[in-house]
């Protein structure tokens, strides 16, 4: 057996064992754990199949943020969940099994009859990308192709957020969002907070830029970001914004405002919404993915951060 | 069937189904941006702009036959494409004046706020509104799968926070129970859609049609994106969480999402069967979706009649009249050819999507006014609601007489199409079922109707006023319902190439 086969073998293994771990765990907590590391395996396997850009995506969100907003939950619920004794039933346990293993089994089935050479686009992306300007496929079927998709996603992105604000009380409303942090305090949370975000903003801003020739895009570089502020707000050297200050309000809507109006403006100059005229197709798309960056960092960030808790004064 | 490059010209209106998607998202991203305050008067400017569109966009497809329009100028594979035609066209136009409905009776519980720090519920409910109104306008005109997840994710985020508008525990456990639901219905969705395109490298809808072959990965992959829009669209037996969600959410709110919410994922699966996959139907598949169908019109009724509370009875109610909808499968498949064939039952599912709308917004919107007049919305307390609230009860009793079917209704037409689809294709086990759905229909109503027409047991004095111009909005609404009916049967009459048969079969 060659190294690669049996590393493949183990990454696989260990994949499925913290899916069982986090499936079988009773209390949420464990239950989490189990989650972040199953991605973070995951994301290996990705990197093995040679598609970095998912992996970075699924390290950042899928393990990363979603991690966190998870253990901040199970912080919440713990004095809560040591009250709760009952289980669902046995009966809807065991249709909730049959149905996924339904589903997993009929996917695998149909995965390994696909042909060889699947069909796929990945060439006519890889032969139009000269007109964009841009070296990374993915960014370019993001940003350029499907730029359409990526936009409404962001409008998504902003209505889930008007959606956890809107689950705060009504005497509160507009007023701070406040983070539990889920770990122990022991010093070295503020340390990192102090140190690690002048790295993660310059790394987070090379993710994007790069992002237009190699891996990488505004997202994975705005997971970053996201993720050195809530260091910061976690760690107690700062406080979430209020969300009425206005310039919060007008960040979170900047990046689709901003994309929407080069989209309009691509009918007159380009002949469609959304198409770039050619020579400034790839700095048009800069221009739209900064303050895509900062609108999505934000979004995250906040999401995380939860609904707004009433507070004392104005 | 014509293809989408020959028609797809920048002249031809395309322009109009970007408008009908990015003019409410502007709307929306201006309503957070401004405030609670800001956001009412923006929904409420955004109301007659967006009926405008989806009208122009009408027009279009009605001078042109179809509206097409490459996103980014990039045609598909690569590209994503929109497309109207007059299935689209007629939805745009619900939603729309269904939209604006809701936006008007709205402005009495979510008008500009009072108090400067609050409004939450305020900029919920028009950020909601205006969310919902793009993503439904996505799904109506969206030609690419992908695309179509998309639509169905905004669809669901600006949903579910309508069901718990006012913060009470109930609404929120319903909200939560909702958007598990819909969660898992998108992840079901987006496996089946990722299944076609690693099977025939193409998510266009029109490009799909030509390449897709009856194999594993085809059925693997309707299957399991059938199974996620049916939980969206709460067909039964998956309908657990729409009763909850959907009497517990404010009226205005409760009118988009039993009216217009549940449709959208509907279409898709339309969509999904007549355009991207028409070959895969085979009877068995669609006899199975037309019994689930049957389920939730026999289930749904049945629970109707039980219900003690007036919201949740018109809630059962939107689960049975979801089964009509389903129902088109069975009776459109042509089994000498093996596959769908857009006709009679499909236009009946158009007007039934269509009336239905309208009926069940005036229904719920009428629901909401007689519990703001008796502070109450249990059925044995309605006694002397006939004299005290007579236009809110007409309203309700006129939404009845198209859920019911009763000539010369929007219900009547569709269920006249389906009822005569039935007879056509020789299935006559659903023409028992639409009858019969129909008599439990009326008797649910007219028990309602029976307790409002009774004599008060406690004077009425104690009734809380409302504004006749609240009372005004599902009057018209339940008014358009019944007339509908006479649009709808126009198709009879020689002629007349604007009905809804003539639409269906420019379906495909």
């Amino acid at each position: 057996m060659s190294f690669e086969l049996s590393y493949e073998l183990l990454v696989g293994l260990l994949v499925l064992t913290a899916a069982a771990w986090s499936v079988a765990a009773r209390d949420t907590y464990s239950a989490t754990v189990g989650f972040v590391s199953y991605g973070l395996l995951i994301a290996i396997m990705w990197m093995q199949l040679q598609a970095f850009d998912v992996a970075l995506a699924e390290v950042a969100i899928g393990s990363g943020l979603t991690g966190l907003l998870l253990l901040s939950a199970a912080a919440r619920l713990r004095a809560a969940e040591a009250r709760v004794t009952s289980r669902p039933p046995v009966m809807l346990r065991i249709v909730a099994a049959l149905a996924c293993t339904a589903v997993s089994v009929s996917i695998a089935a149909t995965v390994l009859r696909l042909p060889e050479s699947a069909p796929s686009l990945a060439g006519a992306a890889v032969g139009a990308l000269p007109a964009t300007g841009l070296g990374n496929p993915v960014n370019g079927v993001l940003m350029a192709f499907r730029a359409f998709d990526t936009l409404l996603e962001k409008v998504v992105l902003v209505l889930s957020l008007v959606g956890v604000w809107s689950l705060a009380p009504e005497p509160g409303w507009s007023g701070r969002p406040r983070l539990l942090h889920p770990f122990a305090d022991d010093g070295v949370l503020r340390f990192l907070a102090r140190t690690l975000p002048p790295i993660g903003l310059l790394f987070g801003a090379h993710l994007m830029w790069n992002g237009a020739d190699e891996p990488g895009g505004a997202f994975q570089g705005a997971t970053v970001l996201a993720a050195m502020w809530l260091l910061v707000l976690m760690a107690g050297l700062g406080e979430a914004p209020r969300i009425r200050e206005r310039w919060l309000r007008v960040a979170v809507v900047a990046g689709p405002m901003t994309f929407i109006t080069v989209g309009l403006a691509g009918i007159g100059v380009a002949g469609a919404f959304l198409a770039y005229p050619e020579p400034h197709a790839k700095s048009l798309i800069l221009f739209v993915e900064l303050p895509m960056m900062l609108t999505i960092a934000l979004v995250l960030a906040l999401l995380v951060a939860g609904p707004p808790e009433p507070t004392a004064g104005p | 069937m014509t293809l989408l490059a020959e028609t797809v010209a920048p002249a031809a209106g395309g322009g109009w189904l970007v408008a009908a998607i990015i003019f409410p998202v502007v709307a929306l991203l201006l309503a957070v941006a401004g405030g609670a305050r800001f956001a009412a008067r923006v929904g409420v400017l955004a109301l007659p702009a967006g009926l405008a569109i989806a009208v122009a966009i009408a027009d279009g497809v009605a001078k042109h036959g179809v509206l097409g329009y490459y996103v980014g100028g990039w045609a598909p594979p690569l590209g994503i494409a929109l497309r109207a035609d007059v299935l689209s066209a007629a939805m745009l136009v619900t939603t729309a004046i269904v939209a604006s409905g809701a936006g008007l009776y709205a402005l009495h519980d979510f008008g500009p706020p009072r108090e400067p720090g609050g409004g939450r519920q305020t900029l919920g409910f028009w950020v909601s509104l205006l969310g919902a109104w793009a993503a439904l306008n996505l799904a109506f005109v969206g030609r690419d799968l992908f695309n179509l997840y998309v639509a169905l994710e905004l669809l669901t985020f600006a949903a579910v926070p309508l069901v718990c508008l006012d913060g009470r525990a109930p609404t929120l456990q319903a909200a939560l129970r909702y958007l598990l639901y819909a969660l898992v219905g998108s992840v079901l969705y987006l496996l089946g859609a990722v299944l076609l395109y690693g099977a025939f490298g193409t998510l266009d809808v029109e490009l799909l049609a030509t390449v897709v072959r009856p194999e594993p990965a085809a059925w693997a992959a309707a299957a399991l994106m059938t199974a996620g829009l049916l939980a969206k669209t709460a067909l039964f037996p998956l309908h657990l969480w729409l009763p909850p969600a959907h009497a517990g959410a404010p009226p205005a709110a409760s009118a988009v999402l039993s009216a217009l919410v549940v449709k959208g994922s509907f279409f898709i699966v339309l969509r999904l069967w007549f355009d991207a996959l028409p070959g895969l139907a085979t009877a068995m598949a669609m006899q199975f979706i037309g019994l689930l169908g049957a389920g939730a019109i026999l289930y749904g009724s049945a629970l109707a009649l039980r219900q003690s509370r007036l919201k949740l009875l018109v809630a059962y109610s939107t689960v049975a009249q979801i089964g009509y909808l389903f129902l088109v499968f069975p009776l459109a498949f042509d089994a000498s050819a093996g596959r769908l064939v857009a006709g009679t039952a499909l236009a009946g599912g158009l007007l039934q999507a269509v009336s239905h709308a309208f009926a069940k917004a005036a229904m719920f919107m009428s629901a909401g006014l007689v519990a703001v007049a008796l502070g109450h919305d249990r059925i044995e307390g309605f006694g002397g609601l006939a004299r005290a609230r007579p236009v809110s009860l007409l309203a309700f009793a006129l939404a009845g007489v198209s859920l019911v079917g009763l000539p010369p209704s929007g219900g009547f037409a569709a269920k006249w199409l389906l009822l005569s689809a039935a007879v056509e294709s020789g299935q006559w086990w659903w023409a028992v079922v639409i009858v019969l759905g129909g008599l439990l229909t009326g008797a649910y109503l007219i028990l309602v109707l029976m307790r409002a027409l009774q004599e008060p047991a406690a004077p009425t004095a104690s009734l809380r006023p409302v504004a006749a111009w609240r009372e005004a909005v599902p009057l018209a609404l339940a008014l358009l319902a019944v007339l509908l009916g006479l649009a709808g049967l126009a198709p009879f009459q020689p002629g007349a190439g604007t009905g809804a048969v003539a639409a269906a079969e420019a379906f495909q």
